[in-house]
């Protein structure tokens, strides 16, 4: 166990020897001990529960235990017509409810056909939605990270730029949080007069921001040192534990759904940033959450390439007059796209009427949480913190 | 490969093993007998024509009709750049469905082979009542070893997504109420 502190953090204790440190735990053996951190605990984003076997400073083992936000959303699903269901996907992973929105509208439309009857404005409003909302999404994981560790700061700023994409979001379609917005054949309603010219202010705003965050938050150095060489996660654990998202890229996987053929975003051009160990090693918590950072920046370029081809696309119409009494056939499909956090799948299977036999939600957040187990064993519990943090999971998305 | 291929490839390979598959549809899956899936689950991430080494989903079904229970496990093939930092490439995707009897639901675990089946297939147990065999997070209940459930507390009765699940009336002393009196979901 001493090693595992060592190879952590080789700053610390550097006056001692990987000998004596060991010989310091042999002399002071202490009494295991679980502790339960969470489902009340401010640094588990929601609640989430972990149970932790300590011993002093050491976690020896952290088991996640989760269900206490279940919704019974499947079940739901099954009672209800697609356009129906969609508020309740914007309730799974609340922060990204237009992703949300977009993988449920996007499967019931693959699975009846409907797909290529969704106008290009439509689509294109969908991805500028879609980049909108995982600027968002990151934001708050980026503030709350920051929080997580200490930083209060960081956080306000955050929610200070998060506060202009929701009031576009506002004027567009009413809501800050639960859209509905991106819905079966298209979007609820077209786009308000001014939002191509307000949503360009707010990029040319936001963009000097990110660097902003770089200096406050990103290469502080009391930050770097809680975050670089924690919990880091190998290129193939995150594969075994199908781990999506910035959780995988950050561990140096290039693999986003975004790049594959009929994703809707083949004519844009953007890059995928992967973890690099810039200040410890690939697939620590750093990396995870500077690939947040960077993706932020890339969804701004993709915003600007959208905004400039609406321009030709005035006058279509973007909702569908089949959205609402859409027939399902029956047959089934397996669809997911590339949310903040990873890739959100949903399985529908019709049955030949308006409500589905079955929905499954594939949530990113859970299977991210599922290697929690993993790397949290002999870590400090000072990590725990970092390392959820730098998971970023939303439990309304793990308990459905 | 196509999944056509790659049925032809495991029924050379497994025989019987293989079960019914359906291609003609927006989710084709080739069929697995619970039996064989261990085996055949380790052929498809090990052989160097298949390579799937990304479980994406484990969905359950309940299928009524032909009074039998279903586990679809969606695969995608991922291959790994040789230079570090370039893309990763999609080989090819499938969909495995595994079958059993709605009376004594019972599919040999697969953890072992992809470790995201753990979660996967613990939350099929909760709530659709598939008794995953040698699952690596399994506990003791009345009617034998089963994996631990996950989402509803583990002293739930019964598994909600099957279709004739009864809805509780009462949990712990908590008394329940339920839209126009119903006991069971309507479908």
């Amino acid at each position: 166990m001493a090693d595992v502190v060592l190879e952590a953090r080789p700053d610390i204790n550097t006056d001692l020897s990987a000998e004596d440190i060991a010989a310091q735990q042999q002399d002071f053996p202490t009494e295991e001990m679980l502790v339960n951190m969470g489902p009340q605990h401010p640094a588990t984003h929601g609640v989430l529960r972990v149970v932790l076997r300590t011993d002093g400073e050491m976690v020896l083992e952290a088991v996640p235990h989760i269900g206490y936000l279940h919704r019974c959303a499947e079940k739901i699903g099954e009672t209800l017509a697609p356009y129906q269901y969609i508020p309740y996907t914007d309730r799974m992973d609340y922060l990204a409810g237009m992703n949300n929105n977009l993988a449920f509208a996007e499967a019931c439309e693959k699975l009846s056909g409907l797909e290529s009857e969704v106008s290009l404005r439509a689509k294109l409003i969908r991805i500028i939605f879609a980049e909108f909302n995982r600027i968002a999404s990151h934001l708050v994981a980026f503030g709350t990270y920051g929080l997580d560790l200490g930083a209060f700061t960081p956080f306000l700023y955050a929610f200070r730029e998060r506060e202009y994409i929701l009031d576009l979001f506002e004027s567009t379609c009413g809501a800050r949080l639960t859209y509905s917005y991106i819905t079966i054949g298209g979007v609820t309603d077209d786009l308000p007069d001014n939002f191509v010219d307000v949503s360009r202010e707010f990029l040319d705003y936001f963009e000097p921001k990110v660097v902003e965050y770089n200096d406050l938050l990103t290469h502080n150095h009391i930050f770097v040192k809680r975050t670089a060489n924690v919990g880091v996660i190998s290129k193939a654990d995150a594969l075994d534990y199908a781990l999506t998202g910035p959780v995988l890229r950050g561990s140096g996987v290039k693999w986003d759904l975004r790049k594959l053929p009929g994703s809707g975003y083949e004519e844009f051009d953007f890059e995928i940033p992967i973890g690099q160990g810039e200040k410890g090693t690939v697939g620590d918590c750093w990396d995870r959450y500077y690939v947040r950072i960077r993706e932020m920046q890339e969804s701004v370029r993709i915003i600007r390439q959208a905004l400039d081809r609406l321009a030709g696309t005035e006058g279509q119409e973007v909702t569908h007059k089949k959205g609402k009494t859409l027939k399902l056939p029956a047959d089934e499909i397996y669809h997911e796209i590339e949310n903040p956090r990873g890739q959100l799948g949903f399985m529908v299977r019709g049955n030949g009427s308006a409500i589905p036999d079955r929905v499954k939600a594939r949530g990113p957040s859970f299977c991210n949480l599922s290697v929690t187990e993993r790397v949290c064993s002999d870590v400090l519990l000072g990590d725990m913190a970092a390392i959820i943090g730098s998971i970023d999971v939303v439990m309304g998305e793990v308990d459905r | 490969m196509a999944p056509e291929e790659i049925a032809e490839l495991l029924r050379k390979e497994f025989g019987d093993g293989v079960a019914d598959s359906k291609f003609d549809t927006a989710h084709p899956r080739i069929g697995v007998k619970p039996e064989a899936w261990p085996k055949i689950a380790r052929f498809l991430r090990d052989d160097a024509r298949l390579g799937f080494n990304f479980l994406r989903c484990v969905t359950a079904l309940d299928l009524l009709e032909d009074d039998q229970l279903s586990a679809t496990f969606d695969l995608h093939a991922v291959r790994l750049p040789a230079k570090e930092g370039a893309d990763c490439e999609l080989v090819h995707g499938l969909c495995v469905e595994v079958r059993t009897p709605r009376n004594d639901p019972r599919i040999p675990s697969v953890a072992d082979v992809w470790r995201a089946a753990d979660w996967h297939e613990r939350e099929a147990y909760d709530l659709m009542g598939i008794l995953f065999e040698n699952h690596p997070d399994s506990v003791i209940g009345p009617k034998g070893r089963h994996p631990r459930r996950i989402l509803c507390p583990d002293d739930w009765a019964g598994h909600p997504l099957r279709k004739d699940y009864m809805f509780p009336m009462e949990y712990h002393g908590i008394p329940a109420v339920t839209e126009m009196g119903q006991t069971r979901p309507v479908h």
